[in-house]
């Protein structure tokens, strides 16, 4: 079979599995279902020739699905029950297809699926191995070409880190000057 | 062409979610989809037909690769999900601890 199939194929369960995680009234359902949607896109990545980001986003699915039943297990969903509620997802509904439709052109007007543009990874492609001395060229890129991004990436994932410490912290943090009094 | 259709279906059903839903659970769920979307998208965008991993062995010497260039970025981005994913869910659990409620609209007064 061609690759688009299996990925027409994954992507219907993405889908399918994504529209039941928002909709199913159940937590743990819900999470459930959004742990499919992170193991589709797994697999789609594998498809897609990319091992290293498969595995990245395995790992990432598993955190992130123990973070959430550990956080919201046990909690009660709001059940969204009003009318005024229902027309505001119809409305919204029809919008976002037609901003769907609208788009249509956009992709048309995109390079077509498996044939990249290819400008600046030619040359990575071609001297990464005699510049970098790696074997794994995605690795060469994050470490080596593009080693300031990353730096920026761990500042990021720091900062969210330190900030979600900050807001889960139970103690109040004594003043110093008082203490000392 | 019909999977970025698919893909950008998939982004605006988290953007769908976020608009709709009153639920903080269901709106960190939304953030995932899109983010999901946007990642599945840009390696879509680097694939190229009958080329290998790229990574150098000695069974794919010589064979085009797919542009590594997406992967590498899509792997940083991945690790910044992850880190968002838990800055949200503290909040929401912080909120959920002051209200007692998962419900947006019933989070009203501003004092801490």
């Amino acid at each position: 079979m061609p690759i688009e199939t299996w990925l027409i194929f994954t992507m219907g369960i993405m889908l399918v599995g994504s529209i039941v995680a928002l909709e199913i009234r159940d937590v743990l359902s819900a999470i459930i279902a959004i742990g499919i949607v992170g193991l589709a896109v797994s697999i789609a990545f594998l498809f897609l020739q990319a091992p290293d980001l498969a595995i990245v986003q395995f790992l990432f699915e598993i955190f992130a699905l123990i973070i959430l039943v550990r956080a919201f297990i046990g909690k009660k969903a709001h059940e969204d029950s009003l009318a005024s509620n229902k027309t505001a997802a119809v409305v919204v509904g029809v919008v976002l297809l037609a901003i769907l439709f609208l788009c249509l052109p956009i992709f048309r007007a995109l390079p077509p699926f498996g044939e990249p543009l290819f400008i600046t990874s030619a040359h990575y492609t071609k001297m990464a191995t005699q510049e970098t001395g790696a074997a794994n060229l995605v690795a060469s890129i994050i470490l080596d070409y593009r080693a300031y991004d990353t730096l920026g990436e761990v500042t990021v994932l720091f900062a969210a880190i330190l900030g979600a410490l900050t807001v889960l912290r139970t103690s109040r943090r004594t003043q110093k000057g008082k203490e000392s009094k | 062409m019909i999977l970025y259709v698919l893909c950008f279906a998939l982004f605006l059903v988290g953007v769908y979610g976020l608009l709709t839903k009153r639920d903080l659970i269901k709106i960190i769920l939304s953030t995932a989809i899109m983010g999901y979307a946007a990642n599945l998208f840009l390696v879509l965008f680097g694939y190229r037909h009958d080329a290998t991993f790229p990574i150098l062995t000695e069974a794919n010497a010589g064979q085009p690769m797919v542009d590594p260039l997406p992967q590498a970025l899509v792997l940083t981005s991945i690790v910044i999900e992850l880190g968002i994913t838990a800055l949200l869910v503290a909040l929401a659990i912080r909120l959920y601890q002051k209200y007692a409620t998962f419900d947006i609209t019933k989070m009203r007064s501003l004092k801490g």
